[in-house]
């Protein structure tokens, strides 16, 4: 199985996904932001979080316009499986291949601590190792995680079960308490919580794991 | 030609910052402002030199780029 992790300039948790797709079974290739094309045979996309091109104009707007992303979006596009965290949630977003938008945290407050969070859906290819309504502790890291989106679409994504993750203690003003979203193939996520900072003991946490394995065990099983 | 791009948050979208540069006027002692809301101006040079064609073509960088219009508006002055 083959993951690909791009790197824009400002991402800062790049080399921790890879590492997380690595331990779950991954052969990673690192692709560059202005790269035009992707590793032949891949299986899995993950935008990582940081602050790609300093946030400038608004979170993920400008990476979500780089030359590698027109490939991203056609690979998901195309039944493609997209993880995009915190930052590549925001990516996600500006790109369309997700509804909604990030703004700033209702308490205007970067907040970075393990949060809880209600796992919504458990049969999506990436939620699938969690039981149903399973609690679990990931943490965030992030100024601007405040998901809002029209009521309309709110509903959309509750009456569809798009979402994936619920925040227990909002801790960022975010419309129906969610953390992550699912499009409505189940094969792009984005959610704020940094899963691959929770994929060891040594992190303080090891919940975060059972996303990467569930996504392998899908793959091998597709 | 010049174009200026402003881009505001929507009316109903929760302007956080405004709301807190608002807290901030009332704590400085400055009464009598109901609403604060924060926004971006964004000022661009253009070599086109037709207005219409610079508007439109600015219409498209505020759709492709400048401004979310999931939560945000923008409005362009052409000079």
């Amino acid at each position: 199985m083959r993951a690909a992790v791009v790197t824009f300039p400002g991402s800062n948790c790049d080399r921790d996904l890879a590492v997380a797709f690595e331990t779950a079974g991954f052969e990673v290739h690192r692709v560059w932001h202005r790269d035009t094309n992707l590793p032949d045979g891949l299986d899995v996309i993950g935008l990582p979080g940081g602050f790609s091109f300093g946030d400038y104009l608004r979170c993920g707007a400008i990476a979500a316009n780089a030359p590698i992303c027109r490939e991203v979006k056609a690979f998901a596009e195309r039944g493609g499986h997209v993880l995009g965290i915190c930052n590549g949630f925001q990516v996600l977003l500006e790109t369309g291949l997700l509804p909604g938008a990030l703004m700033r945290n209702a308490n205007l407050h970067f907040v970075c601590k393990p949060v809880g969070l209600r796992v919504e859906n458990n049969q999506s290819p990436y939620t699938s190792g969690y039981g149903g309504c399973a609690e679990i502790t990931i943490p965030i890291a992030h100024h601007d995680g405040n998901f809002q989106a029209d009521a309309e679409t709110i509903a959309r994504l509750d009456g569809d079960g798009r979402v994936a993750f619920r925040y227990i203690d909002n801790p960022n003003g975010s419309a129906g308490d969610i953390a992550g979203v699912l499009s409505a193939n189940r094969r792009v996520l984005g959610m704020m919580p940094h899963p691959e900072r929770a994929i060891d003991a040594m992190h303080g946490g090891t919940d975060g794991l059972a996303m990467f394995t569930a996504l392998t065990e899908t793959l091998v099983g597709a | 030609m010049k174009a200026k791009v402003t881009v505001m948050l929507k009316t109903g979208v929760l302007d956080p910052q405004g709301e807190a540069v608002k807290s901030a006027l009332g704590s400085l002692g400055f009464g009598g402002v109901d609403a604060v809301r924060q926004g971006k101006v964004i000022e661009l040079d253009l070599a086109e030199t037709d207005p219409a064609a610079a508007e439109a073509s600015v219409k498209e960088m505020c759709e492709k780029l400048l401004a979310n219009t999931v939560i945000e508006s923008y409005s362009i002055e052409i000079a």
